[in-house]
């Protein structure tokens, strides 16, 4: 069963005498009800009904019928999606360790008590991520311009001729670009809360145990915010694979190599808004969904098994 | 290994400011800097390390500070000049009058409709995944293990994809159009949910809550009284993410409102935005740039000022109790 | 676990089924016949009084709604203009699939009318006597809104298509403003040989565009007939426009500029972008949108693609139209009809929109006016000859607006990589063939 796992922490704390104070009762849902009450109407029950949905087929002509498994085995077999998936997965590949990594790195660079301006630091690197969608598009869209923009004044400037980074080749890097220029704080600050939590009985440990810095790093600090780095992990893998803002938000200026079908979440958008499709935009999101979820889940296993 | 301790000792070594921490103690040079400082080895500030990540700075804020200087400047200007220069004319203050009177002022509303959804939306949001942390981290309850599983499976379906069944929902409830097509979802946060539960799990010793519990006090009493004082630096953490998710949530307003009456400051500048591409349509590029700029500002004011509250909340868990 | 998981989630199945339930069940035994309306139930309306909600972005009819609610007291206007385009019509086609919120009036464009005319989203306007008033407009807007006797909406602006160039660059290059096709490919190389910053045209790939020159060029690749849909670029017309336009895109004539960007106005402002053949809305985006150039511009009738044909087509323009799920439909169709045959039209001429009714466009005062961001040409002129010379046989697709929106999915490629216009057109056709047949349409 896709159970994720709690928090690293409370996995390793088993030598508690049974029944101290985690009594099995319902007093956690008077709890954790409000949540889930909310969640079920804004997440669950859309899913339930997008189920509902994709067992249908709605024309233009024709009206609605029940057409059972059609519209997943139809999805299973549409190159657009797969080709969509792929774009996704390289993505992932690529884009999440480098932004994962700056975001760690900056975090201990922050945590270590070196930097000159710490507090600077940590506000102006989260930043952008407080910056709106649509004023990113504005302020890339500035900066990729080959012709009245940053690109376009380097260029001139140094009478060299850059790439167009909203060519069809290289807009899959422009967008990993503002997602990591839009995420790398917010991860960061994840992984910096989890390092401030560190209790400091550890390092005083590791002090009378004449342990560098780079050791502390890699004997206390990773292993203690692991749950961090999976958990931010989990949900860029989610973010990767459900991108849509920034490609939607550049399309304007780069129509032909943002296609319609350009990421998974845009070719949903693209089926149920353009076309009209809702049914099958509802099997393919399902599908995604389903795909996302046994790969976070392998991830999360794999993450919480590795040197624990 | 941090399992090993107990939580409690997190909070011991500094139980107030006056007694620098252990590791501070010897010879104890940089006064100022003992609280911060719990890394062993006395860490020396590095010129290096500090131009390493002042080059991850720059990156950061370029895009903002062509933002910055675009607001300076009049729709004219901004065709005229450089993106990265200043124009002959300096209109930020003619401009930022010009954002708040343009089409009666409608900006002041978007701006004051946005801190209504923070307030309501975001607030609640870090007020639930509180609760629901708490939950997961400190009982056992039937169905707990399945919580998250569910909340991770939902949030890996596509969002664009249910856009559609929600709104026709919504609909039907009568929600759409109005600020609870908003709020609503805005109070759900998964990730909220799941910091909570990592901070609750290392921030709570159990054996207070048991102590509470033995003393008589009511499970409401033990969360407010107890639990909460001690989760106060992960709270405004929770608050900062749902804080900026809500601000500049845009997607589900954008389907689920039509009213202008109602838009979130996001809507509002994609809104004037896209007058440029209409036909007839008032080209004012300056405004949505200046419009943007004071989208951001209170953002970044919020944050300056929960960052001094999560510094303290950081050691201030240890005082209660 | 898995048990409450189970059970958790057949109660939100439960509670969503009771919240959705009246969506699965039936839609539509409303398609009941109507009966003519009379004036004089209009009138009765109108003093009777009540609200509708508007929904369009054309900024000219704040003027006509106030204008409206003073002439009838009792009538207020709510209107709803924050969103145009793709925007526009989610909200709108979502409010007609929940059955709730939608407007009294939209905004519909022309290219777009067909697909909610199709699904029966709008009301005939031919009972309130809407059929009577074809001699008033002009014919391409009017072949668009009307469909055998039934009308669908009433034109509110025409884009009968017009050159606009910059005239400074033109003679501080020497070129001469070209009246053919050929001649604007010549001037293309010349203007872009003696300054290599300088382009004929933007054109990075834009279905309207596109379209809009197919259809000047004689080409007719939609054929429709209620649900039988024919899809052709492959035709004379068709061929006429490849030919020319794969020249200007090998040759690297055109700049990469999407429309509508802020790279766009910026080309417009500094001479970089020579020409724009587009509709004769354009000049309210100039003075507002590149206020920098005034002066500089100039309108030139459309090239020709042969000497002296005086063929032209529409590009752009909008009709106002009453969904079918919307309420008070006589106070509706009698806003409608004064915004767009009315009084209306000339508050909204002299805000700088464009019409589409003869009587106007015929004028004097019209035809005379002086632009002063032309340097004082008369530029209706030669909007309103074109006007006139737009065949009236054009029709575009029952579902325009995803065809549209997967033109730069398939015709882009023309204009990024080694693809040819022809092929990228004939994978056009080939996409919107496979959506028609899949929405249940008979297509050739």
């Amino acid at each position: 069963m896709t159970t994720l796992q709690q928090p690293a922490t409370a996995e390793r704390r088993p030598a508690r005498p049974p029944g101290r104070g985690n009594r099995r009762s319902w007093t956690g849902w008077g709890f954790i009800g409000p949540f889930v009450a909310v969640f079920a109407l804004v997440f669950l029950a859309p899913i339930v009904y997008s189920i509902y949905l994709s067992l249908f087929r709605d024309q233009l002509i024709g009206g609605n019928t029940f057409v059972g498994a059609d519209n997943y085995t139809q999805a299973l077999q549409d190159e657009q999606f797969w080709a969509s998936l792929g774009r996704v997965s390289l993505f992932l590949a690529v884009q999440v360790p480098i932004m994962l990594g700056i975001a760690l790195l900056i975090a201990l660079a922050l945590d270590s008590g070196r930097l000159y301006g710490r507090d600077f630091f940590r506000i102006a690197i989260f930043l952008p991520y407080a910056v709106p969608a649509v004023v990113a598009t504005l302020m890339w869209g500035f900066m990729y311009g080959t012709r009245f923009g940053l690109v376009g004044d380097i260029n001139e400037a140094f009478g060299v001729t850059l790439p167009d980074p909203l060519s069809t080749d290289l807009v899959l890097a422009s967008i990993g670009n503002i997602v990591t220029w839009e995420f790398v704080g917010y991860n960061m600050l994840i992984f910096y809360a989890a390092l401030r939590v560190i209790p400091h009985s550890l390092y005083e440990a590791a002090e009378i145990d004449g342990a560098g810095q780079i050791r502390v790093i890699t004997a206390i600090k990773l292993p203690a915010i692991r749950g961090a780095l999976v958990i931010a992990t989990i949900f860029s893998i989610i973010g990767s694979f459900q991108l849509f803002n920034e490609p939607s938000i550049l399309r304007p200026l780069a129509r032909n190599a943002i296609t319609t079908d350009y990421t998974p979440n845009f070719y949903t958008y693209s089926l149920s808004f353009n076309g009209q499709q809702h049914n099958y935009s509802a099997a393919v999101a399902i599908i995604m969904g389903l795909i996302t979820m046994v790969i976070a889940y392998v991830v999360q296993l794999r993450g919480m098994r590795k040197g624990a | 290994m941090s399992s090993t301790s107990s939580p409690a000792t997190t909070a011991s070594p500094s139980p107030s400011a006056a007694a620098p921490p252990a590791d501070a103690a010897p010879g104890a040079p940089r006064l100022r800097t003992r609280r911060r400082q719990h890394s062993p080895g006395r860490p020396r500030r590095s010129v290096l390390l500090t131009v390493l990540t002042g080059l991850v700075l720059v990156y950061t804020l370029v895009p903002l500070v062509w933002l910055l200087i675009s607001a300076t400047k009049t729709q004219q200007g901004l065709a005229d000049s450089s993106g990265l220069w200043f124009a002959d004319e300096f209109a930020l203050w003619d401009n930022i009058s010009q954002t708040f009177t343009y089409n009666d002022g409608i900006f002041t509303r978007w701006l004051l409709n946005t801190l209504l959804y923070v307030v309501l939306g975001a607030g609640g949001a870090t007020f639930l995944a509180i609760l629901g942390g708490y939950a997961l981290a400190k009982f056992d309850f039937p169905g707990k293990r399945g919580v998250f599983a569910v909340v991770i499976g939902a949030v890996a379906v596509p969002g664009t994809a249910l856009a559609v069944p929600t709104f026709l929902m919504f609909s039907k409830m009568g929600l759409t159009d109005t600020p609870w097509a908003v709020i609503i979802p805005s109070l759900v946060s998964p990730f909220g949910l799941y910091l909570m539960w990592v901070f609750a799990t290392e921030a709570i010793p159990t054996e207070l809550l048991e102590a509470a519990r033995i003393d008589g006090a009511g499970e409401v009493r033990t969360f407010f009284q107890v639990a909460l004082p001690l989760l106060a630096p992960g709270i405004v953490t929770v608050l900062l993410f749902t804080t900026v998710a809500t601000w500049n949530n845009y997607f589900l307003p954008l389907i689920m409102l039509k009213d202008p009456d109602w838009y979130p400051l996001t809507l509002g500048l994609s809104a004037w935005n896209s007058q440029a591409e209409t036909i007839g349509g008032d080209v004012i590029f300056n405004l949505v740039i200046t419009g943007s700029l004071l989208t951001i500002v209170p953002l970044i004011v919020a944050f300056l000022l929960l960052q001094k509250y999560w510094q303290s909340g950081l050691a201030a868990g240890s005082v209660k109790e | 676990m898995r048990r409450t998981t189970s059970r958790l989630l057949r109660g939100i199945a439960l509670v969503s089924t009771i919240a959705l339930g009246a969506t699965a069940c039936g839609s539509g035994d409303d398609g009941d016949s109507k009966k003519p309306v009379s004036s004089g139930d209009v009138k009765a309306a109108l003093e009777k009084g009540g609200t509708i909600k508007v929904w369009a972005w054309e900024p000219t009819l704040k003027t006509v709604a106030a204008d409206f609610e003073k002439k009838y007291p009792k009538v207020k206007v709510e209107l709803v203009g924050e969103r145009s385009g793709d925007k526009h019509y989610t909200a709108l086609s979502n409010a007609i699939s929940a059955k709730k919120g939608v407007p009294d009036v939209a905004q519909v464009e022309y290219f777009a009318l067909g697909q909610y005319s199709l699904t029966k989203g709008l009301t005939d306007l031919a009972p309130f006597g809407a059929d009577k008033l074809a001699d008033k407009y002009t014919p391409g807007p009017w072949n668009a809104v009307s469909d055998g006797d039934a009308v669908y909406g009433l034109p509110m602006d025409s884009g009968p298509m017009a050159l606009f160039y910059n005239k400074k660059v033109f003679d501080k290059y020497k070129v001469e403003v070209p009246t053919t096709w050929d001649e604007y490919v010549e001037a293309a190389r010349k203007l872009h040989k003696a300054d290599p910053k300088v382009y004929i045209a933007n054109d990075a790939g834009d279905a309207g565009f596109t379209t809009s020159m197919l259809w000047q060029a004689g080409s007719r690749p939609y054929k429709v007939d209620g649900t039988k849909v024919k899809v052709d670029f492959a035709d004379a017309g068709a061929k006429k426009y490849t030919d020319t336009w794969q020249k200007l895109v090998d040759e690297k004539l055109l700049a990469p500029i999407n429309g509508w960007t802020d790279d766009w106005y910026k080309g417009l402002g500094d001479g970089s972008i020579a020409t724009l053949a587009t509709g004769a809305w354009m000049p309210a985006n100039f003075v507002t949108g590149v206020p920098n150039a005034a002066g500089d511009w100039r309108a030139a009738p459309m090239p020709a693609w042969t000497a002296g044909d005086k063929a032209s087509a529409e590009n752009g323009g909008s009709s106002l139209a009453l969904p079918e799920l919307g309420e008070n439909e006589e106070l509706a169709y009698a806003f409608v009809e004064y915004a767009n045959s009315g009084a209306g039209v000339q508050s909204r001429v002299k805000e700088g929109a464009f019409p589409a009714t003869t009587a106007e466009l015929e004028s004097d005062a019209f035809r005379n006016t002086e632009f002063e961001y032309f340097g004082g040409q008369k530029a209706n002129e030669i909007f309103a000859d074109s006007a006139a010379n737009v065949a009236d046989d054009w029709s575009y697709l029952p579902f325009q607006q995803y065809a549209n929106s997967i033109f730069n999915d398939t015709v882009g490629k023309a204009y990024v990589s080694d693809t040819k216009l022809t092929d990228g057109l004939k994978n056009w056709q080939d996409a919107s063939v496979k959506y028609g047949k899949e929405q249940g349409f008979t297509v050739e």
